[in-house]
């Protein structure tokens, strides 16, 4: 292995999440709360990818992301990669995409939906409808996160997927 | 078992409004029942709204409910920090349908999400309101025999107006033309044309109105101006008097028009209109008692049938 080349401790059981746009990998490392993790974290930021130029990444000991985590990773960023490794092995590999319904991840933006006013679980579905392709038919660049839009199942509301706010 | 509540009628089909407006159109001929005897109406506005309060009751009691509730947060626990689910709950074990206003959007639905009672929605903010749809709907099928094919001219305030947005999205399949005549400061929201065009109504928007303007109509949907809805005063000043209907401008309109208004009206409809034979608003209103004997039927699971062979008529 030549000196260049970075060397991280192969994991023995834990999850690798790739392809994280640089500029998100702090907010996923809060939004995960590694950095109050008592295991093995390793995290790169920075690093050379054939995909998109610069990426960052996070190998994490012992810790299998659930369900609801890796909604809220979809959200945060779209079309990240998550590998699951057990005895040395990947067991599961895949790109995560945004579910159909997200189930008490995002807060509703209008301060007059009942999910702000009430203890209660927000639910929001995900649109994909071509909105945006029919309004700028020659933008072929536009990648999920430009398109989805999500709609809150109690008031109505669509908000795009690049302003919303976790709950 | 089977929710029947009515917290939206935007997705329901051609059958099942033909189905509501038939049974409106019963109680129109015999309002007075005893069908609903021994049943009891709760009608929780957390937030006032006389008329449409007065609807639903009075609905209830021609039909031979008897009516609970209260008209004013301010005196119930929702004042003391009760949840909605927990007042909701409450309510649950007294009444047999609950017909509720409230201020905040999506309130009807989430209610409906925490109780086996039937939900009638009488308004969630700026959300929904399907009585009032309803009854649009019924007095447009009334007085034009037909849903289908009509030139609907909806004026004035269409970017707040909740009722026109309804009513756009429930008239959709019954192939309207619309004509949007608004203001620039309240034109329809591009989420609406979007829809139009999603959808394949066709529309027309116009800035002026008057005789020409107006004259292919079969409905004018009218709305309030209101002055609380501009950013910019002067604005507000220019176009405050540009979308008043007055009598001498239904000269050269259709003989079937007829003018629709959600009420309470200000000064967007001139007195001298009222004698016309086109102004329909007032009938409109009535019109909504009986879509709002429908409802709570629809919701209690009485049909249309039902409703055909009653033997509990007042006459």
């Amino acid at each position: 292995m030549s000196k260049e080349q970075l060397m991280v401790a192969a994991l023995e059981n834990g999850s690798v999440i790739d392809h994280i746009p640089t500029d998100k990998l702090f907010t996923i490392v809060k939004l995960l709360e590694l950095d109050k993790f008592s295991e093995p974290v390793f995290i790169g930021n920075n690093l050379d990818s054939q995909i998109m130029s610069r990426k960052g990444l996070i190998k994490v000991a012992n810790k299998f992301l659930n369900e609801k985590e890796i909604s809220k990773l979809a959200v945060v960023c779209p079309n990240i990669r998550l590998t699951v490794i057990k005895n040395f092995e990947v067991v599961e590999k895949r790109e995560i995409g945004l579910p159909e319904t997200l189930s008490d991840i995002v807060k509703c933006p209008n301060p007059v939906c009942i999910t702000n006013n009430e203890p209660m679980k927000t639910v929001f579905y995900v649109e994909r409808h071509n909105y945006i392709h029919q309004m700028f038919p020659y933008e072929h660049e536009l990648n999920e996160q430009d398109n989805a839009k999500l709609k809150c199942r109690y008031c109505g509301k669509e908000v795009d997927l690049k302003e919303i706010k976790l709950k | 078992m089977e929710n029947r509540s009515i917290v939206s009628i935007a997705d329901y089909s051609k059958t099942q409004i033909k189905t509501l407006l038939d049974m409106a159109s019963e109680f129109e001929k015999y309002p007075n029942r005893e069908l609903l005897k021994g049943k009891v109406v709760a009608t929780l506005f957390f937030e006032p709204s006389t008329r449409t309060r007065l609807s639903f009751e009075t609905a209830a009691n021609r039909l031979g409910a008897r009516v609970i509730g209260f008209t004013d947060p301010k005196v119930t626990s929702s004042s003391k920090g009760e949840t909605l689910k927990d007042t909701i709950k409450m309510v649950s074990n007294y009444a047999d349908v609950i017909v509720m206003r409230h201020k905040l959007e999506g309130a009807a639905l989430y209610a409906s999400e925490v109780t086996d009672v039937p939900i009638i929605n009488a308004g969630d903010g700026s959300n929904l309101h399907p009585s009032q749809t309803m009854l649009d709907l019924y007095s447009i099928y009334k007085t034009q025999g037909t849903l289908n094919n009509l030139n609907i001219y909806m004026v004035g305030d269409l970017k707040y107006g909740r009722t026109v947005h309804s009513l756009l999205m429930s008239m959709r399949k019954y192939h309207p033309t619309f004509h949007f005549i608004s203001p620039k400061e309240l034109e329809m929201p591009e989420e609406y044309k979007f829809y139009c065009k999603h959808n394949d109504v066709k529309y027309v928007e116009q800035r002026d109105f008057n005789e020409d303007t107006i004259a292919d109509a079969d409905i004018l949907y009218m709305t309030r101006v209101q002055r609380e809805r501009f950013t910019d005063l002067m604005e507000y000043e220019r176009v405050k008097d540009a979308y008043i209907l007055r009598a001498d401008m239904l000269t050269k309109c259709k003989d079937n028009m007829k003018i629709l208004h959600p009420l309470p009206r200000v000064n967007e409809i001139e007195y001298d209109v009222d004698d016309s034979k086109h102004a329909y608003y007032f009938e409109q209103a009535q019109n909504g008692l009986y879509a709002r004997e429908a409802l709570i039927c629809q919701t209690l699971g009485i049909t249309l049938n039902d409703i055909k062979n009653d033997k509990t008529i007042i006459k």
